[in-house]
């Protein structure tokens, strides 16, 4: 049977899931945690602490206030030292609250026991009010504010929600071990989604090359007491990569197509990873707040690869240690994703935060970019962008500054998925000028709607 | 070698294509077709072909050191595939010295001044066969008979008309085509390459095995040389049925003259062609109807060459006009 | 005659006529009236289209002058290529007085040579200021100072400014800066400011635009402002203010008199003092009045 995958477009990087088969190891705690008050979509949260209060796991230590924000939650016990700027990942210092450990006392009310809890109480509304109050934001890597996918009127409802557990970016593996591990918790956290969401129907899409994630879904499913997974199923997808960006993925499974500028919502459609899944589950029959998340440690030159699951604000080298390994010799770049995502960053002396899914380190033979050449006009980077668009004729106009041209080509459509880039025979740096074209009109878009 | 960090904008992550592995696998591609060459037409064969892919490749190091004083970039293979398909359109008597014209005129006017590799509008190879076939009409239409004297050293080479010239004279003479079909090769023969005519373009044999690796390689796609044989295939057809006295069949024409060679190699070039499967289609059957108007209509016996040309000048208003469809645009469902 | 000959040269006669009669109604039926005091007045203007006026090229600044010149005062219009010269040769014609305004020039603000902020990274990607200022704060860690790309460079008109390979930063030409401000506009970063020429070509700026503090600057920078306030309080002109940890010149208050540059103990103050100009950053012993004129010798051997 062909499996399903969307079009147009898209590339086969090798996969490299180095680490697929490394199960979840629990990272110590870090004698201080940094916890950067950004770590999401929208306006950073408020702090509601100051220096010298005491803290415990779970405590709310900043708050968010305006519209799209979070809230965040201690990811330590002791006491708060400071309120400081702080490298993170972005390259720039962002404000963070520093914590210097001491112990781990959690709050009260956190359930800490292991026995699954499937009765849903709450409605809907008290189920997404929660969502927010417990800082949950998405972890696939965009971290926008979870509750507020969930808001809903009258003439913006949906029929299904959709669980990404398709990673299809290479190297990362985190999502892959939550649902081999975590696979009962993450079916409670469907039922709360589809509750809080008032659908009936949910797909939790898998990529082919995760046999084992999909079986022991199906097994599961198929195992539900009483129907209780009625409406629930997981679907395999054919490997391509971005399958995992939501309008790739809705188009794949579903074949609806989210106009651009528009959102899943606008299909009828809710989109989750599998790792906001568990975090919802934890949440709303735990009470415990996200402070926590799975993140792959790995790379071709290290010996051993890892998933960890870290505290928020523990700092990234941690992660090497926990290994028991140094840089190896001749890496170039540490990238805070995927390679064909993800950022490229300076230095590992950085926090983990809410949006860091994984930490590949790559090798000079694999991350130096070639010397650019002329575009031959082969066409291989129309023929793979995903979302339709020509990237030699974005690169070419953004290059001369031609933003005009660039917005009425549509390069704000572009998800920067970079597909083209990947795949351009002259190795030219697409995906850098159709950025500046994105940035540029971005900045015009704005100046004409302040006018 | 330093121990800096790299940082640069995403992907980290690079494919494995390259230009190099695109023009080298094309020269590949080409290899039949030089073997059938050297089959038929001998020594003379090896020595265009060797000279073409020279003389372009060092014409395109000269300018680039010496007049537009760039990296270097002649060795990439794209100014081999020019030699090499600027050889396969003459006949095997050229004289080196016309080779080297047709050469210079091929990468350094119609390649380099519009800025090297990729800016060309137009068929770099075809640009020096339609100069040499102005400058040198006599040599360029010049045919040796195949295998005859191939290979003798000595001997000058016995010439004859292509197919298609013996055609169009034959026509204007006042002669049906089945009376002239005595004089045609036959089928299998043309297939093979076994008739007079261009050295590349003779066997539709070799230059399908070519196209068969293009394809499978992936440095090419269908749509072109599908579309412009199959509406060249099917233009003639109708004039055919039309008329069988004064027109030639479908079959003939596709074997005949330049038009296997064009399609598959001249047409898909990547630099002067559409950028998208449907503008390649448009492109490619209107390639074909003018390839079938030149050779029915026209006072040239062949008419494959122009035919690509004039196409060349429209793709940037095909580019305009045949854009991809963007993603969510007409808000399926 | 052969009568094909006759034939074309009637037929390209009649042709011919009947497109100049068109011509000739087209012209004189869709005429523009315009006010011939534009035409005038962009003769007068250097015709380089810069835009350093504010207008987009000269013609634009021309129906700007006639318009103000309707209104009996062209003061606020300047052409900074065409300098006092061009704009009293305008004033002339129009029978105005043209503003006074005085020459400026282009200035990069940063002082951060390859020696002085090493590189920490490698930046792998195109050489363009706009693309890499938002990745990262650039090679050598400084989220403000100069990325060394030279997107400053193609955007000037006049050729006056180029990237120092010895250095790393951009290098502005005495002679040939107009200050029509495109170096400004292109530098993502805001380095480059227009500032008066000076007396004489003397002036003196603050070499950094660094708003971090002290510390954190100098450990990305050995010539960055740590805002330590010496040259605020060693000015007898009261022209340097502190903000954002960074100090700034007031150019309209300046003397040159370059007692400042002497204190700074990173020699983020840069000047133009001697009468006998060097590049920027530069200080001849020759022609400099300062008592203290060793000492800034010696300076300049460091900056450089």
């Amino acid at each position: 049977m062909k499996l399903k995958t969307f079009t147009p477009g898209g590339v086969h990087p090798p996969a490299n899931k180095l680490s697929a088969n490394t199960p979840t190891v629990k990272l110590g705690l870090p004698k201080e945690a940094s916890i950067p008050l950004s770590q999401h979509q929208g306006a950073s949260a408020v702090p509601v602490v100051k220096k010298g209060d005491a803290v415990k796991v779970g405590t709310l230590i900043a708050r968010g206030e305006a519209f799209i924000s979070a809230n965040i939650h201690s990811s330590v016990s002791g006491t708060v030292m400071k309120i400081d700027d702080v490298l993170n990942a972005s390259g720039y210092k962002t404000p963070a609250i520093i914590i210097k450990v001491d112990g781990d006392a959690w709050e009260e009310n956190i359930d800490r026991s292991e026995n699954l809890i499937n009765d849903i109480t709450l409605e809907p509304e008290a189920i997404v009010a929660k969502m927010k109050e417990m800082g949950i934001v998405g972890l696939g890597g965009a971290t926008f504010p979870t509750h507020i996918k969930y808001m809903m009127s009258d003439d913006r409802k949906a029929d299904t929600l959709v669980i990404n557990g398709v990673e299809c970016e290479p190297y990362l593996t985190a999502d892959h071990r939550l649902m081999l591990e975590r696979t009962d918790e993450i079916l409670q956290g469907v039922r709360i989604m589809m509750k809080a969401g008032k659908v009936d129907r949910a797909v939790i899409a898998v990529e082919a090359n995760k046999p084992d994630a999909v079986a022991i879904m199906q097994t599961r499913l198929g195992a539900g007491q009483n129907g209780c997974f009625t409406g629930i199923e997981a679907a395999p997808l054919a490997v391509k990569y971005p399958q995992g960006a939501e309008k790739q993925l809705l188009k794949a499974l579903l074949n609806r197509e989210i106009p651009s500028g528009k959102l899943p919502l606008d299909v009828g459609c809710i989109v989750n990873n599998v790792g906001t899944t568990l975090a919802i589950y934890e949440a709303l029959q735990k009470n415990k707040p996200l402070f926590e998340r799975v993140v792959t440690i790995t790379g071709k030159k290290l010996k051993k690869t890892g998933n960890f699951l870290v505290r928020i604000g523990t700092p990234a080298n941690m992660l090497l240690e926990a290994l028991g390994e140094e840089m190896p010799e001749h890496t170039a770049k540490i990238i805070n994703g995927g390679p064909m995502m993800g950022k490229a960053i300076n230095s590992l002396d950085i926090p983990i935060t809410k949006g860091i899914a994984g930490i590949v380190l790559l090798d000079e033979s694999e991350a130096r970019r070639r010397k650019p050449m002329n575009c031959i006009r082969c066409a291989r980077c129309v023929a793979v962008c995903p979302m339709g668009l020509e990237p030699y004729l974005l690169e070419r106009l953004a290059e001369r500054e031609n933003f005009a041209a660039c917005e009425a080509a549509a390069v704000s459509d572009c998800i920067e998925c970079g597909s083209c880039s990947y795949t351009c025979p002259s190795a030219r740096p697409l995906l850098d000028y159709i950025r500046h074209g994105k940035v540029n009109v971005m900045r015009i878009m704005r100046g004409r709607r302040q006018q | 070698m330093n121990n800096r960090l790299a940082v640069s904008l995403s992907p980290h992550e690079k494919g494995d294509l390259s230009v190099e592995k695109i023009m080298w696998g094309v020269v590949i591609a080409l290899a039949p077709a030089s073997l059938a060459a050297v089959y038929f037409f001998g020594y003379r064969a090896i020595g265009v072909v060797v000279l073409g892919m020279i003389f372009c490749i060092a014409v395109e190091y000269l300018v680039q050191k010496f007049i537009t004083k760039q990296t270097i970039t002649a060795f990439d293979g794209s100014a081999a595939v020019t030699g090499l398909l600027l050889a396969f359109n003459v006949p095997s008597g050229i004289p080196w010295w016309q080779l080297l014209v047709g050469s210079i005129i091929a990468i350094g006017v119609a390649k380099m001044t519009f800025g090297g590799l990729g800016q060309n509008p137009f068929n770099p190879a075809l640009i020096g066969r339609a100069f040499m076939l102005a400058s040198f009409p006599v040599e360029m239409t010049t045919w040796p008979v195949p295998l005859v004297n191939a290979w003798n050293l000595g001997a000058d080479a016995v010439s004859s008309a292509t197919p298609l010239g013996l055609l169009k004279e034959g026509i204007k003479a006042g002669q049906t085509v089945q009376q002239l079909a005595g004089k045609f090769p036959g089928y299998f023969d043309m297939f093979i390459g076994h008739m007079g005519g261009c050295i590349g373009e003779v066997s539709a044999l070799a230059i399908l095995m070519g196209g068969a690796f293009l394809l499978y390689k992936k440095i090419i796609t269908w749509h072109i040389p599908i579309f412009y044989l199959l509406s060249l295939a099917v233009f003639t057809g109708v004039f055919w049925l039309v008329n069988p006295a004064k027109y030639a069949d479908p079959l003939f024409h596709i074997l005949a003259g330049g038009a296997m060679l064009g399609a598959w190699f001249m047409a898909t070039d990547p630099a002067t062609g559409p950028m998208t499967p449907k503008g390649q289609v448009i492109f490619a059957v209107s390639g074909g109807i003018l390839c079938g108007l030149i050779r029915l209509m026209g006072s040239y016996p062949e008419g494959c060459s122009y035919s690509i040309l004039i196409m060349n000048a429209f793709v940037p208003l095909i580019d305009k006009f045949a854009k991809p469809r963007r993603f969510g645009a007409d808000a399926r469902r | 005659m052969n009568p094909v000959i006759l034939y074309s040269v009637a037929a390209l006669g009649i042709v011919a006529a009947a497109s100049a009669v068109i011509l000739f109604v087209v012209a004189k039926k869709f005429k523009v009236d315009e006010d011939p005091r534009i035409d005038e007045v962009t003769g007068l203007l250097p015709g380089a289209n810069c835009g350093g006026c504010g207008y987009a090229g000269c013609r634009n600044m021309a129906e700007a002058l006639v318009k103000a010149a309707d209104q009996d005062d062209i003061s606020a219009l300047n052409c900074p290529p065409g300098g006092s010269d061009t704009m009293s040769a305008i004033g002339k014609y129009l029978g105005l007085d043209a503003g006074e305004t005085a020459p400026a020039i282009a200035v990069v603000r940063c002082g951060g040579t390859y020696e002085k902020a090493p590189a920490k990274l490698e930046y792998d990607g195109p050489a363009k200021c706009a693309i890499s200022h938002r990745l990262f704060n650039g090679q050598n860690g400084c989220p403000y100072g100069c990325l060394g790309l030279g997107d400053c460079v193609p955007v000037c008109k006049f050729n006056a400014i180029y990237i120092d390979k010895q250095t790393g930063l951009p290098v502005i030409s005495e002679e040939k800066c107009t200050a029509c401000g495109a170096c400004v506009k292109a530098c993502p970063r805001a380095i480059i400011e227009l500032r008066p020429k000076g007396t004489e070509n003397k002036r003196v700026w603050i070499n950094c635009v660094n708003k971090e503090k002290g510390g954190v600057a100098m450990k990305n920078c050995k010539a960055a402002c740590i805002a330590c306030g010496k040259c605020v309080r060693e000015c007898p002109e009261n022209a340097i203010t502190l903000n954002d940890n960074l100090a700034y010149i007031d150019p309209a208050k300046c003397t040159a008199c370059g007692k400042c540059i002497v204190v700074c103990p990173t020699n983020a103050i840069a000047a133009t003092l001697s009468k006998v100009l060097g590049g920027v950053g530069t200080l001849s012993q020759k022609g400099s009045d300062l008592p203290e004129a060793k000492v800034i010798a010696d300076l300049a051997e460091e900056v450089n």
